[in-house]
């Protein structure tokens, strides 16, 4: 299969990925959908580097899996804070800076 | 994949094998993916999200890149994923999306904006001429493992460094949000004995099914003054019997009912009535 196919896949991904982000209301769905963009453009760094014939686009892809990795543990960590404080998981309560 | 590993890189497979697993999976993340975004329990979204970090494995080893078809099975669906499954365990298992939309038209229109996202993005790529066949360069020659170790150590050096400042920050700071800072101070078994005996309840509370005709853990306990207690059956059994639209009180009191038409005629109803009583006064 061309790169391109894999691009496309990764492109459609990406977009699944951002659409769950606006609907849906959990913080811990939202946080998978945020995974699941960060898997799509992984895809796309493969893709490219294979498309490229080195191999410095897995290392950025590797990268980006360490960050994401990060990503998740502070983010859990401040959903179980503000899950602590308020009781609750649904980013439409967490609006106390809105007023 | 192993012959893929054996390869060190470059895909090996067969062209016609590479674009049916291609379409096998593509079909496979896509489906789940789209399903993750539409199923309304969290746990069946990680669940599929496992599935889409899967399928994306197996197309990290068909491109050559079998280092990061394991890291992403170790890390991704491994760690990452079970600690997801762990706060959701901790937040509670049975938190539902609420179906009420909070701005009217969200869904349709991030749907629009999704749409326009794809064709957006898939007009772009596909005016910017991406090459068909792969290079035979440093993917094919080099084993993957070894190029991958000689780039990060040699040329990306100085960011793998940032990035073990980066995980220790992260491990620090969830740390900190996680910890709580105790405002009182804690308890001795003297204070609990107090606050138990000021509350007025000193024996434990009731274990639940401890009635006479069922034993079931959504059972409410009968009390030693006949009465049934709702303390005595868990919050989650309670919210079970309700998602399975079942009413245990209900049948207690038709078990009861259909007890008293038989009892008249058993020869020694004294007795079950009796059991009933000592069983729960015993506890």
């Amino acid at each position: 299969m061309s790169p391109a196919h894999y691009i496309f896949l990764a492109v459609i991904l990406f977009t699944i990925g951002a659409v769950g982000v606006l609907v849906r209301r959990n913080v811990i769905v939202i946080f998978m959908c945020v995974e699941l963009m960060l898997n799509a453009c992984n895809l796309a760094f493969v893709a490219f580097a294979r498309m490229h014939g080195n191999l410095d686009g897995q290392v950025v892809a590797f990268f980006v899996m360490v960050v994401a990795a990060a990503e998740v543990v502070v983010g859990l960590a401040i959903l179980m804070a503000i899950y602590r404080a308020r009781r609750s998981a649904s980013v439409d309560d967490a609006s106390l800076l809105k007023y | 994949m192993s012959h893929l590993l054996a390869a060190g890189g470059g895909t090996n497979l067969d062209a016609d094998y590479s674009v049916a697993f291609f379409w096998i999976l593509a079909v496979l993340s896509v489906g789940a993916g789209i399903a993750m975004i539409c199923v309304r329990q969290a746990v069946h979204c990680a669940l599929l999200l496992a599935v889409v970090m899967l399928c994306l494995a197996a197309m990290y080893a068909m491109q050559g890149a079998p280092f990061l078809a394991f890291v992403q099975v170790i890390v991704y669906t491994g760690a990452v994923l079970m600690l997801f499954l762990f706060v959701m365990m901790l937040i509670g298992v049975s938190s539902t999306d609420s179906l009420v939309e909070t701005i009217k038209g969200q869904r349709l229109f991030a749907g629009l904006a999704g749409i326009g996202l794809v064709a957006l993005l898939i007009v772009g790529i596909g005016h910017a001429a991406i090459g068909s066949a792969p290079k035979p360069g440093a993917l094919q020659n080099a084993d993957n493992l070894t190029g991958l170790a000689k780039l990060i150590f040699t040329t990306y050096v100085f960011p793998f460094e940032i990035t073990s400042a980066l995980l220790i920050t992260a491990a620090l700071g969830a740390m900190v949000l996680a910890h709580r800072e105790r405002t009182s101070p804690k308890p001795t078994q003297r204070d609990i004995a107090r606050r138990k005996i000021a509350s007025g309840q000193v024996a434990p509370e009731p274990p639940p099914g401890v009635y006479a005709l069922h034993d079931a853990v959504d059972m409410p306990a009968m009390l030693p003054d006949g009465s049934t207690t709702e303390r005595s059956v868990s919050r989650a059994m309670a919210q079970r019997d309700i998602d399975l639209r079942r009413d245990p009180r209900a049948e207690v009191a038709a078990d009861l009912e259909a007890e008293a038409k038989v009892a008249p005629e058993l020869p020694a109803p004294a007795q079950v009535e009796a059991g009933a009583h000592g069983g729960s006064e015993s506890e």
